[in-house]
């Protein structure tokens, strides 16, 4: 048995230690929106976050995050209007959408950790999510729009 | 002639087993009845309570899953497997019978109740140096624990090294009982870390290699060793990580769990951090400011910028082109796997993003400990709190994680290329699963 937070709700999964999170979240949480790619964490479909850092759910076990907050694409804005969330709908960026949820979780982490960030900067950090239908070039422009956005809204508050 | 010579050794090799044997016989001390529950003052039983996690006895004396201080926690060491004891105050299998006597008698001078001696895989050597007011404290914490009836579980130490008679040749060659003294030319708080550093915390007695019959060396005090495929890096200034082990990183990392310029307490270490954290700041402080000076991490400020714009370098773009770093396979490998999560830019790493151009993994002769963390991660209740890295173990094969591992080495370091990489890493997956 293994307790954690979801999107704020506490759970208790009656799971194996090893089970990849990814699992519990699709098939026993039923929160459907965080996808399968690659099962080998290199394509970052499946990224979350947990303690508020990027993970990728397919190599972590349920035991790993026993007493962690976990936040899915569901869980980081409750009207899906996160600036991220807004930059991407903006410039239209998602083709098909199955690598979206990652690269969007990912994307937010990066602008939380370089709020100015630089080309190189997006080439690292986002280097481990993949997008078959090639929307990289609109992914880099949303980026840097959340950022810019997050930045006027920092400067306008105070 | 040769008729008094044999008589002549005969003699002096029995005055000589007779003398060891008085040396080695230590008498029982009786039985008592388990004292009653409010024997024992509520302030000395939290001091004793703070005193047993600054000591993290719980990381040995509990098996994997067990009931807390129960014992039949495995410890493979060169002699075989060795159980810990059950230390709960249940009479019959664990220490409900002992009186404080004989409690400080274990502690200081490594003897059990009924006199026979203990192994020093238990740090007796560390905990003779507890005050009198400490071991009591102890004393009344321990009696004060949920009893639980568990049997001991047999040792797997071939003979002779069972003969727990023998124990006290051991004891004789490397063990001097005897209490904390200060070193008047050092400062209270140097002392104070001193004391829980050498006394309560026995940190020597993973950090300190060990000679051929398991006594820490003398001659090489906190040098590092290598245990169950996990490196205790040296703690002195042969300390291989490029920043310096300052007061404030040491305490941040002893307090937290996480450094930014040096990383995340994992493994073995972890069980360390989760029992300091009982202790007050300011014990924490001591410890800290004891091994800033143990390290010589004053001598060593000048290379901290250098050492962290090294690290940073990694970050620039040295050819004006695209973050490429060096276009091989080896570095997309680690770019697409790793970045995401260790990349760094700017003059300072992120204390949310381990840097590991600065990790001591990297810079160990051994790469035991990087090879430990890629395979297994860490969970949320290690390193840095809440805050996971998943296992590659699942994901990456031996050949890929060897990739990795030595294109850190290569790029961050100018150490030499660690030799055997893949049958390191295949020998660390053999033994997990042989503990699972």
């Amino acid at each position: 048995m293994t307790s954690f937070q979801i999107n704020g709700r506490a759970v208790t999964v009656d799971a194996e230690d090893d089970t990849p999170l990814l699992w519990v979240i699709r098939d026993v949480i039923g929160l459907t929106g965080t996808k399968f790619g690659c099962g080998i964490g290199m394509c970052g479909a499946c990224t979350v976050h947990v303690g508020g850092r990027p993970t990728r759910s397919c190599i972590t076990p349920l035991a790993s995050v026993a007493g962690a907050k976990v936040t899915t694409i569901e869980g980081l804005n409750p009207e899906g209007k996160h600036p991220v969330q807004q930059a991407w709908a903006d410039l239209q960026v998602p083709q098909c959408g199955y690598c979206q949820s990652g690269q969007i979780m990912q994307a937010v982490s990066l602008i939380n950790d370089f709020p100015t960030p630089s080309d190189q900067d997006i080439d690292a950090v986002m280097a481990g999510n993949l997008c078959r239908c090639m929307t990289y070039v609109r992914i880099r422009n949303a980026i840097k729009q959340a950022a810019a956005q997050s930045a006027r809204k920092v400067t306008t508050n105070e | 002639m040769f008729k008094k010579l044999l008589i002549g050794a005969v003699v002096f090799g029995c005055l000589g087993l007779a003398s060891f044997g008085l040396l080695a016989w230590e008498p029982a001390i009786a039985p008592i009845v388990p004292p009653a529950a409010g024997t024992f003052a509520p302030e000395l039983v939290a001091k004793g309570e703070a005193l047993a996690g600054g000591g993290y006895c719980a990381a040995c004396h509990t098996a994997k899953g067990g009931p807390t201080f129960a014992g039949g926690y495995a410890m493979a060491t060169p002699f075989g497997v060795i159980y810990s004891t059950n230390i709960t105050p249940d009479p019959e299998t664990g220490i409900g019978d002992w009186s404080e006597a004989a409690f400080a008698r274990a502690m200081r001078e490594g003897v059990s109740r009924d006199g026979s001696h203990l192994l020093p895989v238990f740090p007796f050597d560390h905990f003779t140096k507890l005050s009198d007011d400490d071991v009591r404290a102890l004393y009344a914490y321990f009696m004060t624990r949920a009893p639980v009836h568990a049997p001991a579980r047999p040792n797997g130490i071939p003979f002779p090294f069972n003969i727990r008679y023998l124990q006290a040749g051991w004891k004789l060659l490397f063990f001097r009982p005897g209490r904390f003294e200060s070193d008047p030319k050092k400062s209270a708080e140097w002392n104070r870390g001193a004391y829980l550093a050498q006394g309560l915390s026995h940190c020597g007695a993973c950090h300190t290699p060990r000679n051929l019959l398991g006594a820490e060396k003398p001659g090489d005090v906190y040098g590092g060793a290598v245990i169950d495929n996990w490196v205790a890096p040296a703690l002195t200034a042969a300390n291989p990580a490029p920043a310096p082990w300052t007061r404030e990183e040491l305490y941040d990392y002893l307090r937290t769990g996480t450094s930014v310029l040096h990383g995340t307490a994992v493994g073995p270490m972890f069980p360390v951090v989760h029992g300091l954290a009982a202790l007050p700041d300011s014990d924490v402080r001591s410890i800290a400011t004891y091994f800033a000076d143990v390290d010589k991490a004053a001598d060593r400020l000048p290379f901290l910028s250098a050492a962290v714009s090294h690290a940073m370098s990694y970050a620039s773009t040295r050819t004006g082109k695209q973050f490429n770093p060096d276009d091989n396979a080896d570095s997309r490998l680690y770019t697409a796997a790793c970045a995401s999560c260790h990349y760094n830019a700017g003059s300072m790493p992120l204390i949310a993003r381990p840097d590991l151009a600065l990790n001591s993994a990297v810079h160990l002769s051994d790469p035991s400990t990087l090879i430990q963390v890629i395979l297994h991660g860490i969970s949320a209740d290690e390193g840095m709190p809440g805050v996971v890295m998943p296992a590659f173990g699942g994901a990456l094969s031996d050949a890929d994680v060897a990739r990795i591992a030595a294109y850190l080495r290569r790029t961050r370091t100018n150490l030499p290329p660690w030799p055997d990489l893949w049958a390191k890493i295949a020998e660390i997956r053999r033994a997990q699963t042989a503990a699972n």
